[in-house]
C-alpha cells in the first residue's frame, strides 16, 4: 500500500501542473488577503476588492485566518483540479490498464490517489500559511507595529480547517473525474459548481427564497464558508460567510468528504475500464 | 499436475446489443506460446482485459492459475493491453519506476526491463518525446517489470519497424524459451506462425478454429507445371487417384501427396512422355486457409 502512495505522489510531483495549481494558490491568496488590501490601506487602489479592510485584519496576528480565507471558493477550485487530475489523469492517459495489470487492486490505488489528494491539500494550505505569515510579518514591518502572533492552537485549528476543506474538494474532483470518466469535463463542470452555481444561490437565490436559504445551509460551499469564518477568515472575502455553527460545518464538510470517497470508490469498483 | 496459465469456461462479454466474445472455453498451457488470431472486431482485446479482470464478464469465467482473475494471480502476469499507455509527462525510467511501486518489485528491475526491449539509451526522455515504436518497447518492458511466468502481449509488434518486429519475436521467443508462457494475440497469420505453438482463430467473438501450427502448415501440395495439361492430370489421376489431384488458377496442378512421393510422380510423367517443367512444393496458403476461417469477409466481425 505504501509504495502504492509513493507512485501515486511520484506521478504527481513530477507533474507540471501540479506545482503551478500550488503556485496559482499561493499567489492569489497573497495578491486578495494581504497586498490589494494593503494597497488600498495605503489609499493606492480604493475601488479594488478588499481594498477597504482595515489594517488590524492584515497583521500577523490574523495572518491564519487570511490563509484560509479562499478555501472555500478559488483556492477549492484549484484543489478540485487537483483532484480531477489525480484521478482522472488515468482515465486521460489511458493508464489504468497499465496501472493495474501491475497487480495493486482498485481500492488499493484508490486509497492512495485519496492519500495523494489529502497530501497535496496539506501542502498547499501549508503553503498559503507560511506566504501569509511572511506577507503580514512585512505588513507589521512597514507600518511599525507590533508582531503579535496567534496562539499555536489557533494555528494549528486554522490549518486543520483549511486542510479539511481542500480536501473535500479535491476529493469531489476525484469523484467528479470516475464518474465522467475523463479529466475537461468534470474540471469545466466543477468550477460551475464553485464559482459560479454557488455564488448564485448565495447572491441572488437565498436572499429571495426561503428554501433555497434554508437548502444552502446543508451545501458544502456554504459550510466551508462557516468553518473558515469561525476560525477567522474575513467575511468580505467571496464564500466566507457564518451561516452555521463551527461545529456543524466541520461535520457537514468531513460528512461530504466521506460521502464523496465512497462514491467514487463504489463507482471504481463497479465499472469497467477501458 | 501443473495448473493451466490461462483457462476460460463460457467466457462472454456483451456490449448492449454487440456480443464481443461469446461462448469461449480457451486453455493455455504451460510453457506454450498460443497466438490468438482474428480480424478486427474479432474479440481479441476484449477477451484479454476480461482475463487481465480490467472488464467483467457477462457470462463465464476465467481462472489464471487456478485463481480468478485480481491481485493474487496478476503477481506473475505481465501484460500489454491495446497498445501502451504511459504518463506523457514522465521519462521512461521515471514510468518504469512508478509501476515496478505499483507491482511491488524494486524499481531497479526498471534498469534491467529498459535494457531487454533496447530503450536504454533513450530511457531518461520524456514519454511524451518516444516515436510509436519506442512506447511500444516501453510497453514490454512494463510488462517484464515483474519477471512474468505468463505473458499477455495485445498485438506486440504494432507500430514497430521490420527490424523491430524480427526483435520483438526473438524477445518473445526468448522467453518463451526461458519458460515464459505466452498469449498474443495478432491479426498478423506470418506473425503467429513464427511465433506461436499453438493458435486460436476468433472471429465474431467466437473461437472457430484452433490448432497447432504444424497443423496448419500440413496440407501443402507438389506444383506440378507439365504439358500438355490432360495427359498429365490423366497420368497423375491414375497414379495417385482423382481425389488427389486438383488445379489450380493457373493451370498448374497441385497434388496432395507426401513430400517424398515427389520423384514417383516425376518418373511416372517422364515414362509417358509428359514435359515436366517444373515440380515444387507449395506451401499451404495460410492467408486463404485464414480467410477461410473468417468468412473472407473484408468487413469488420
Ligand atoms: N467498451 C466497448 N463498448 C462497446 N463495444 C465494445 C467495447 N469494447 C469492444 N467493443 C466491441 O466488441 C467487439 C470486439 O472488440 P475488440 O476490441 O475485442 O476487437 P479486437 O479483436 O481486439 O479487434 P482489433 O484487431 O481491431 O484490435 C467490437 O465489435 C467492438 O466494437
Ligand atoms: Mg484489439
Amino acid at each position: 500500500m505504501w509504495r502504492d502512495v509513493r507512485a501515486e505522489l511520484a506521478k504527481q510531483a513530477y507533474r507540471p501542473a501540479s506545482w503551478l495549481l500550488l503556485a496559482i494558490g499561493v499567489v492569489l491568496s497573497a495578491t486578495f488577503a494581504h497586498a490589494v488590501p494593503y494597497a488600498g490601506y495605503r489609499g493606492a487602489a480604493s475601488g479594488a476588492p478588499g481594498a477597504g479592510r482595515g489594517l488590524a485584519e492584515m497583521l500577523p496576528a490574523q495572518f491564519a485566518g487570511n490563509a484560509i480565507a479562499g478555501t472555500p471558493v478559488f483556492v477549492g477550485a484549484l484543489a478540485l483540479i487537483f483532484g480531477v487530475l489525480v484521478a482522472g489523469g488515468e482515465y486521460g492517459y489511458a493508464t489504468w490498464k497499465t496501472v493495474l495489470v501491475q497487480q495493486p487492486s482498485r481500492a488499493t490505488v484508490y486509497t492512495a490517489k485519496l492519500v495523494t489528494v489529502a497530501v497535496g491539500a496539506l501542502l498547499l494550505v501549508l503553503a498559503l500559511l507560511a506566504v501569509s505569515a511572511a506577507a503580514s510579518a512585512v505588513i507589521a514591518a512597514l507600518e511599525d507595529q507590533p508582531g503579535g502572533w496567534p496562539s499555536g492552537t489557533a494555528v494549528l485549528r486554522g490549518a486543520g480547517a483549511g486542510w479539511l476543506v481542500t480536501t473535500m474538494w479535491g476529493t469531489l474532483g476525484v469523484l467528479l473525474a470516475v464518474a465522467l470518466r475523463s479529466v475537461a469535463l468534470p474540471v469545466g463542470l466543477g468550477l460551475v459548481w464553485l464559482l459560479a452555481v454557488q455564488n448564485l444561490l448565495a447572491a441572488i437565490a437565498a436572499p429571495l427564497l426561503d428554501w433555497v436559504a434554508a437548502l444552502q445551509k446543508g451545501l458544502p460551499g456554504a459550510n466551508a464558508g462557516s468553518l473558515v469564518a469561525a476560525l477567522g477568515a474575513p467575511t468580505g472575502t467571496p464564500g466566507v460567510a457564518p451561516l452555521v455553527g463551527a461545529g456543524q460545518a466541520a461535520l457537514v464538510v468531513a460528512g461530504y468528504l466521506a460521502g464523496f470517497a465512497l462514491l467514487a470508490g463504489w463507482l471504481l469498483r463497479a465499472r469497467d475500464l477501458d | 499436475m501443473t495448473t493451466n496459465p490461462v483457462e476460460t469456461h463460457g467466457l462472454g462479454k456483451r456490449y448492449g446489443g454487440t456480443v464481443a466474445v461469446r461462448d469461449l472455453d480457451l486453455t493455455v498451457r504451460p510453457g506454450e506460446v498460443y497466438g490468438f488470431l482474428g480480424p478486427n472486431g474479432a474479440g481479441k482485446t476484449t477477451t484479454l482485459r476480461m482475463l487481465l479482470g480490467l472488464i467483467r464478464p457477462t457470462s463465464g469465467g476465467v481462472r489464471l492459475f487456478g485463481a480468478p482473475p485480481g491481485p493474487g494471480s496478476l503477481r506473475h502476469v505481465g501484460a500489454l493491453v491495446e497498445g501502451p499507455a504511459f504518463y506523457p509527462y514522465l521519462s521512461g525510467r521515471r514510468n518504469l519506476a512508478v509501476l515496478a511501486d505499483h507491482a511491488g518489485v524494486p524499481r531497479s528491475r526498471a534498469g534491467t526491463a529498459l535494457a531487454r526491449v533496447g530503450l536504454t539509451g533513450r530511457a531518461g526522455d520524456r514519454y511524451s518525446g518516444y516515436s510509436l515504436g519506442m512506447k511500444q518497447r516501453l510497453g514490454l518492458a512494463a510488462a517484464l517489470l515483474k519477471e512474468p511466468r505468463l505473458l499477455v502481449l495485445d498485438e506486440p509488434t504494432n507500430g514497430l519497424d521490420p527490424a523491430g518486429m524480427a526483435e520483438m519475436r526473438r524477445t518473445i521467443r526468448a522467453l518463451a524459451d526461458g519458460g515464459c508462457t505466452v498469449l498474443l494475440s495478432s491479426h498478423l497469420l506470418a506473425e503467429v506462425e513464427q511465433i506461436c505453438d499453438r493458435v486460436g482463430v476468433l472471429h465474431g467473438g467466437r473461437l472457430v478454429a484452433e490448432s497447432t501450427v504444424e497443423e496448419l502448415r500440413t496440407g501443402g501440395a507438389l506444383r506440378v507445371v507439365a504439358g500438355p495439361e490432360d495427359r498429365a492430370r490423366d497420368r497423375v489421376v491414375a497414379l495417385l487417384g482423382a481425389e488427389r489431384v486438383r488445379a489450380d488458377d493457373g493451370g498448374a496442378l497441385l497434388v496432395d501427396v507426401e513430400r517424398d512421393q515427389a520423384p514417383r510422380v516425376n518418373a511416372e510423367l517422364v515414362r509417358a512422355g509428359v514435359d515436366v517443367h517444373e515440380l515444387c512444393w507449395s506451401e499451404p496458403d495460410l492467408e486463404r486457409r485464414f480467410l477461410e476461417l473468417t468468412g473472407g469477409d473484408p468487413d469488420v466481425a
